[in-house]
């Protein structure tokens, strides 16, 4: 029986205790407790990741790999030590793939104006699919203007399921590179990235995943995935904002041009000719994000503390309890409907503009996001506005879900 | 606040029967108002008479805020000048933007608006029903909702003014 078997998933992961980790889950809004429920859009921190940026800052900061004083030393430890943790993390062969970045944005841009513009030509092709977000769609076509490469689309269906066949499909001679969400954003999907790998990689296509919607709900391991890329943002792991990972190939890193010129990603300057320094440091140019690091560096002894195959059940047990509750809501459509989706529900209800119902939700304390979720391909194919989002962290909790819910059912009264 | 400050009748009313939506044939002047954070989307066509706004409709979709805003400022501005109409605006997007007190909050200040400084109910009174979204204010992540068909009236009525409009001006929110 169902309600049976979300009993004992909720017993096997004590969510209580996870929920203490998180200060910001105690404080309520316009006098309701806080249902936190946009994890898609950034997740919150646990006291260990605030406790290490507070310590660093308080501590031991100075800029990093300069100067012999102490606290550039101890700086310099910790913010390299967090890229060890990094490269176990997602089971990276070294170090030296670890590239710190801003976050996924950047890691898309990185790849797209270092690896893709030195190696594109006019007729070239740029694969990707109709699910993605901005920011793995708006690189590829400004690096298509500046090589004269084309960018090629992949269909999903109309329960968003992007389909190997169709995929490889449109693998031909002409594509160079084949990029792909790990996890939608928009509509929950989990994409059968370890086929798409596969695929490309028998017809030597160069392959990138957005991993921003994936690291912090499951197992990411580099090597086994296959891809070249991968590239993920600290601040939806739990992590501070303003850091993230690319991760790349040595190989294929060792090869690509540097993106930004600076310092740090220099061994020598002179006026006539300068040397790049070795990898990571050659695509980090300038003092980069040190604390975000160390933070990002915590978050992920935070998620490697975790029971994983617990907090995968409980997040897999609030989506199943989202999807029935929201289903039986008459006029309540869901958009996207997977078989496979991480915990996420994207939705509309009739009668109901989304930003009525978000700041309807609001006034109970729920907060999810409404829009287009940096994804509008998605809302156009889907022929909506806008939709709302409710998704779901490793601290969320059933009541929560109620709670949505029961704003939803308000809001339907309001405007009935 | 209470939601029903901000969901008053008159809202939910224009929301769900909007006054004067669709299209206008030929139009005088016409503007498209689209807000990038929520893809709220309008057109507005006007045509004059005698110097004043003769009739007016629109057509696009968006949030309850969004419609009801644009149907009651057509209500609102036919048979106004477009000065008087533009006048308006500032009146209302103080109203949107300011507290109680009359002290700006989420928008720019409005200099020299009449109104401003008095306490909301009187600087509104007079406003009739645009007076029914002054709720917003306390919402300032929506009061670009509320503002996006003045603006986009704004646009419709310079290009006129600055002779015949060769393309469809487009505002943004953003």
């Amino acid at each position: 029986m169902k309600s049976i078997a979300l009993a004992e998933e909720s017993l096997a992961f004590d969510v209580e205790a996870v929920r203490r980790q998180f200060p910001i889950l105690s404080r309520s809004i316009r006098g309701k407790p806080l249902s936190y429920l946009d994890n898609a859009a950034s997740s919150q921190r646990p006291s260990s990741v605030i406790g290490a940026v507070d310590e660093y800052e308080r501590q031991h900061h100075a800029n990093i790999h300069r100067g012999v004083h102490t606290l550039s030393q101890e700086a310099t430890a910790l913010y390299e030590s967090a890229r060890d943790r990094l490269a176990r993390f997602i089971n990276a062969r070294s170090r030296a793939e670890i590239i710190f970045v801003r976050g996924t944005t950047e890691g898309i841009n990185l790849v797209a104006q270092s690896f893709a513009r030195s190696t594109l030509k006019a007729g070239d092709e740029v694969l990707i699919t109709h699910l993605e977000h901005h920011s793995n769609i708006v690189p590829w076509q400004m690096v298509c203007e500046q090589t004269g490469a084309k960018l090629i689309v992949a269909p999903i269906d109309s329960r968003g399921i992007v389909q190997l066949e169709t995929v490889t499909a449109l693998m031909t001679a002409r594509t160079k590179i084949f990029a792909c969400a790990h996890v939608s954003n928009a509509l929950g999907t989990v994409l059968p990235v370890r086929r798409l790998i596969a695929a490309a990689k028998s017809r030597g296509i160069v392959t990138l995943l957005d991993g921003a919607q994936a690291v912090a709900h499951l197992p990411v391991d580099v090597q086994e995935l296959g891809c070249d890329f991968y590239t993920f943002s600290s601040h939806k792991m739990f992590g501070p904002t303003g850091v993230g990972v690319l991760y790349g190939r040595e190989q294929l890193l060792e090869r690509m041009p540097p993106w930004q010129g600076g310092g740090e990603m220099i061994l020598a300057v002179r006026f006539d000719k300068t040397t790049y320094n070795g990898l990571p440091n050659k695509f980090e140019a300038g003092t980069p994000n040190i604390s975000g690091g160390i933070g990002l560096g915590a978050a992920v002894d935070f998620i490697t503390a975790l029971d994983r195959e617990a907090a995968h059940a409980h997040e897999r047990a609030l989506l199943d309890y989202a999807t029935r509750i929201l289903t039986a809501v008459p006029g309540l459509t869901i958009v996207g409907t997977a078989p496979d989706k991480a915990s996420l529900v994207s939705f509309t209800v009739a009668g109901v503009h989304p930003h009525d119902l978000g700041t309807i939700l609001d006034e109970d304390g729920v907060a999810v996001r409404t829009g287009h979720h940096c994804a509008m391909p998605v809302m156009d194919y889907f022929k909506v506005p806008a939709t709302a989002r409710a998704s779901f962290a490793i601290y969320n909790t059933f009541e929560e879900i109620d709670r949505l819910a029961a704003g939803i059912e308000r809001a339907r009264k309001i405007f009935s | 606040m209470e939601l029903n400050d901000l969901y008053r009748d008159v809202i939910l009313d224009h929301n769900r029967r909007p006054r004067n939506f669709g299209g206008l044939e030929p139009a005088d002047a016409s503007a498209e108002g689209f807000n990038p954070m929520c893809g709220d989307r309008l057109t507005l066509r006007l045509q004059m008479a005698d110097d004043k706004i003769g009739e007016i409709r629109f057509e696009g979709q968006g949030c309850a805020i969004s419609t009801a805003s644009a149907s009651l400022m057509t209500e609102a501005v036919k048979g106004k000048t477009a000065a008087q109409a533009l006048q308006l605006f500032e009146r209302v997007h103080s109203m949107l933007t300011e507290d109680a007190a009359g002290v700006p909050g989420a928008g720019q200040p409005a200099a020299g608006v009449p109104g401003a400084g008095l306490p909301a109910a009187e600087a509104h009174e007079d406003l009739g029903k645009l007076a029914a979204l002054s709720g917003v204010k306390e919402y300032p992540a929506r009061v670009k909702c509320a503002s996006l068909c003045w603006h986009t009236l704004a646009s419709a009525l310079q290009t006129r003014a600055g002779g015949p409009a060769a393309a469809l001006p487009s505002v943004s929110t953003e």
